[in-house]
């Protein structure tokens, strides 16, 4: 154990040292996010968004659908479509029954109260019935931050761990330990402990700063996030492991490393949602760790989701681990071949 | 053809050393028909030696010879083809690594760490260790301990990597090549270290390049080329055998008679050249026909001129 804490509190002074890329940790990530605010979380306020349950065809009935300024989008799934009435994402809802015109507003969004008005307005001829739905507002940020998050992660753990190893091999520092009695075991844990230690503060630091200057919307448990966090940098690293396990190649790695997240990028739901995507890329997406770290952290934040209903993304994060890490351990050299 | 002369002429391999002290002959590591293959090269080709304990034994060769794939064997750091190698009678166990000392040829330490982290990193691999002041004092650390371990000159890190070697008080300590690239002073005192390890009654084993490095350090030494032993003895022995002639030039007037200077003489303008067995009996020729010995020169076959012979190649070729 004592071998193991020594080459632990090295890696985390190495790390600490290198003012570069810990200055680099930080800075990435927000970039990023103050991007994202800027971006997407002014809404575009000339636009009442109408969703309507039914077919396309039955919104030409509604004369709200037909002014200028209103979007309308046709929902199969109603329960779906409240959802987004209670989190401001539409600003009303119209469910058309033969004797009467349903709809649902949030009275706390402003948006949804002046379309409320329009409708009275256009379509006074026909039987209205109202209801409301209560909810804090959803922005892009709240939706697309879980993903940054977990993106910034991912970075993190791959080219981490990666990098470091395959550096190490390269120059000739794993050949030095090699010929210690430390073990292949010890070295790689202590490694991987250290890297998740800074994975999951770094990533929290940012968590804390976003909530203070975007207050995000929180809705979960911050210790079910923590364990989500943990549980995913786990899954990151070791298949980062597994990339570092015999190459001696920064650029080969560099390349693996860059094969590897540039799909998870695109297809973990991390900028946009694979709702309406085909089924096998669906399946594909569910292959990758960030999938699920993404999508558990987005339930518990914007759904208020406990364990019970992300325990599938974990358990399926801590298969991907100990496959990843049996396969590490097997591929694992000190030295190029 | 000088190759395999050089075989003929060679030492029979596995032939004992040091046949005076007993107690040297007790071998703390024997190696019998190593080989090393790779994909297309045959890096080591079957080699023999054995070590007595407390002696500094030497791999000589060229770059490339196969002096770093077998120390490396030995160290366990590279798998062998196939043959043995036992550490005081026994293969070696899992804690052979607790019991040697290693310096490689050339290697990197983790970055940012100072020379005291580096130390106290390397300190808490063992169970048995040197206390880190000993060590610094034994390897003339004290002036750059708050140093960056990346950063430190060539001498300085050589000086640091075999305190990490010794930082288990290991009986057996191996160096591969450890002054290759440092200037002339620094390899010195690297030396002057050296024998003060082997003063503390340890193994060392040394590969190296510079002739006169093994001149300096070994008491018996293998030259390895193309993977294979070519010659093994101590330096001295080495050179009476293979080289026993040694060298005498001074100056003379081209009349000077020379029928009455045994061994062979060859005459150039204002020089004379004689080569002979026997230093002493031709200054006495010398002296005899009152020749001037003012500009006179004695030259020692080194075992570079050996590499030479044996091998009919330079050894840094």
């Amino acid at each position: 154990m004592h071998k193991f804490w020594a080459l632990f509190a090295a890696r985390n002074m190495e790390f600490y040292r290198d003012r570069a890329a810990l200055s680099w940790a930080f800075i990435f990530p927000l970039l990023i996010i103050v991007g994202c605010a800027l971006a997407f979380s002014r809404p575009d306020e000339t636009i009442i968004r109408l969703g309507v349950v039914g077919a396309e065809q039955d919104i030409a009935a509604i004369n709200l659908a037909t002014q200028r300024y209103v979007e309308s989008t046709s929902y199969s799934d109603k329960t779906r479509a409240l959802e987004q009435i209670r989190h401001h994402q539409i600003d009303l809802l119209i469910d058309i029954k033969p004797e009467s015109l349903n709809y649902w507003l949030n009275p706390e969004s402003a948006s949804g109260l002046a379309a409320r008005e329009l409708l009275r307005a256009t379509d006074a001829d026909k039987n209205l019935h109202e209801q409301t739905l209560s909810g804090q507002a959803i922005r892009y940020v709240d939706w697309v931050m879980p993903g940054v998050l977990a993106m910034n992660m991912m970075f993190a753990a791959l080219f981490g761990i990666g990098y470091v190893i395959v550096r190490y091999r390269q120059n000739g520092v794993l050949k030095r330990f090699q010929a210690t009695p430390v073990s292949s075991l010890q070295f790689i844990s202590a490694q991987m402990a250290s890297r998740l230690v800074i994975v999951v503060l770094v990533n929290s630091l940012i968590f804390l700063g976003c909530d203070y200057f975007l207050d995000l919307l929180m809705l979960g448990s911050y210790s079910l996030l923590l364990l989500i966090a943990l549980i995913g940098s786990l899954s990151l690293l070791s298949l980062g492991l597994v990339i570092a396990s015999r190459t001696a190649s920064e650029e080969l790695a560099g390349g693996l490393l860059n094969t590897l997240t540039w799909p998870m990028m695109f297809f973990s739901e991390i900028w946009f949602s694979l709702e309406n995507a085909p089924h096998w890329m669906q399946q594909f997406a569910n292959l990758m760790p960030l999938t699920h770290i993404v999508n558990a952290a987005r339930a518990v934040m914007i759904e208020g989701a406990t364990l019970s209903d992300v325990n599938h993304h974990l358990v399926a994060l801590l298969a991907i681990t100990v496959v990843m890490l049996l396969l590490a351990a097997r591929l694992f050299r000190w030295q190029r071949d | 053809m000088l190759y395999l002369r050089a075989l003929q002429n060679a030492q029979p391999i596995g032939k004992p050393l040091f046949t005076a002290n007993p107690h040297l002959m007790t071998p703390i590591l024997d190696v019998r028909n190593l080989s090393k293959h790779y994909k297309t090269v045959e890096a080591v080709k079957g080699i023999s030696f054995s070590i007595p304990a407390g002696i500094c034994f030497g791999l000589l060769g060229p770059n490339g010879a196969g002096k770093s794939t077998t120390i490396e064997m030995i160290e366990g750091i590279k798998t062998p083809s196939s043959g043995e190698i036992h550490y005081k009678g026994r293969n070696r166990g899992a804690d052979f690594a607790q019991q040697c000392g290693i310096q490689f040829q050339s290697t990197a330490l983790p970055d940012f760490l100072l020379v005291r982290e580096v130390l106290a990193l390397f300190h808490s691999f063992y169970e048995k260790t040197l206390g880190i002041n000993e060590l610094v004092s034994l390897c003339d650390l004290g002036e750059f301990l708050n140093h960056e371990a990346n950063k430190l000159s060539g001498g300085q890190k050589q000086r640091l990597l075999l305190a990490l070697a010794l930082i288990n008080d290991p009986e057996i300590v191996f160096l591969d090549e450890p002054t290759t690239g440092l200037d002339p002073q620094s390899r010195r005192r690297f030396w002057h270290l050296v024998d003060n390890i082997k003063k503390q009654g340890k193994t060392v084993i040394l590969t190296t390049h510079y002739m006169d490095e093994a001149e300096s350090l070994c008491d018996d030494l293998v030259i390895i080329d193309h993977g294979e032993i070519i010659a093994r003895g101590s330096p001295r022995q080495l050179l009476q055998e293979h080289l026993p002639h040694r060298q005498i030039s001074l100056d003379a007037n081209d009349d000077f008679d020379v029928s009455a200077i045994s061994g062979d003489v060859t005459r150039s303008p204002g020089m004379l050249t004689i080569e002979t067995l026997s230093v002493e009996r031709t200054l006495q020729e010398l002296q005899s026909l009152n020749a001037d010995l003012s500009s006179l020169r004695v030259y020692n076959p080194t075992l570079e001129d050996l590499f030479l012979k044996l091998t009919g190649h330079a050894l840094r070729e």
